[in-house]
């Protein structure tokens, strides 16, 4: 690989894991989540999550030519070896932690993808048109429901205060100058705030960075959620349905 | 107090020009909830291109009691049919 090819190749990747992870950690919910109707959207979104890391990892791999490809990618590489943002990663927690990962992260992805849809390299402009479409309504429905558990009863408010409080610490590194979007903090931020606002919750104080995810230094919790993700092909080699 | 959120009535249109069909119901907390609830339950299989819900509460159903009444007079009045010509072939959704 050339270098350009090379940084394409980690781009693809980190873009790729963050979806797959995320993806991952919303279908824990299937099944537990507190509403059928909320069951149903939450596996939703995992699907299109799952979806877009299928192409990202995909087109990863063909730029890398070392014939690995999506399930290679995602079941065959171990945790140091993962590029996703420390924010996916999160345990679920309750309902309003799961939200408030998913407010901070959707409203970043969105813009994230909006950008590379313009950008020059065609096919990863090509995965992130149809993502924006996801995404946007991802955005939408976590910046629903911080609304309505901000602003809704004394628990509810309690509850997304706490979630905000577990996620913000991770939220630095999506800005990080060295591999993270630094340009796109303050529409982020004006986007964040006017939400916040909305539903009657206060900004985050700015907390300590915690960061690593990009260079493979996870929290325990990337670790267990592979063991889970990779047992079946890693025990049966080559199973379909 | 009743904790269960209210219950929404879902009609999705298929396609334009058609008219919307009952698909069924979700629950949710307000309306903008409820045609969240009902995208993610009934249109994704790509069912449909416009949702309307409308609160449960807000239809009147007639009596099953009185179904005789309301719907046996109309059996022996084939005439009300519409098969007395043939339709167009380039008419469709009749």
């Amino acid at each position: 690989m050339s270098s350009e090819e090379n940084e394409l190749f980690h781009h693809a990747v980190r873009l790729g894991d963050d979806a797959l992870i995320l993806a991952q950690r919303l279908s824990e919910w299937c099944g537990h989540a507190p509403m059928l109707e909320v069951d149903l959207a939450l596996a939703n979104i995992a699907l299109d999550l799952f979806g877009q890391a299928t192409y990202l990892l995909g087109v990863a791999g063909e730029i890398e030519g070392n014939g690995r490809d999506a399930d290679a990618l995602a079941f065959h590489r171990d945790v140091l070896d993962f590029r996703n943002c420390l924010l996916v990663e999160q345990p679920n927690g309750d309902f309003a932690q799961t939200i408030a990962r998913q407010f901070l992260f959707s409203n970043w992805q969105d813009l994230l993808m909006r950008e590379i849809a313009a950008a020059p390299d065609r096919r990863l402009a090509a995965i992130a048109a149809k993502a924006v479409k996801e995404i946007s309504y991802h955005a939408r429905y976590a910046s629903e429901w911080v609304v309505r558990l901000g602003d809704g009863t004394e628990e509810s408010r309690a509850r997304m205060i706490a979630g905000l409080d577990w996620m913000w610490r991770f939220v630095d590194e999506l800005f990080d100058p060295r591999e993270g979007t630094p340009s796109l903090r303050g529409e982020w931020d004006r986007r964040i705030a006017a939400t916040l606002a909305e539903a009657k919750l206060e900004y985050p104080k700015p907390r300590r960075a915690v960061l690593g995810g990009r260079a493979g230094h996870h929290s325990e919790h990337l670790g267990h959620l592979l063991t889970e993700m990779q047992f079946l092909p890693r025990a049966y080699p080559g199973a379909v349905w | 107090m009743n904790k269960e959120w209210p219950l929404w009535e879902v009609f999705v249109r298929a396609k334009n020009g058609l008219s919307h069909k009952h698909a069924g119901s979700v629950h949710a907390a307000d309306a903008r909830m409820a045609l969240e609830a009902a995208r993610d339950t009934y249109t994704r299989r790509m069912e449909g291109v416009s949702l309307w819900v409308v609160p449960s509460a807000a239809i009147t159903a007639s009596d099953p009691g009185e179904a005789e009444a309301l719907f046996a007079p109309a059996q022996d009045k084939v005439y009300r049919h519409p098969t007395f010509y043939t339709i167009p072939d380039n008419v469709k959704n009749i």
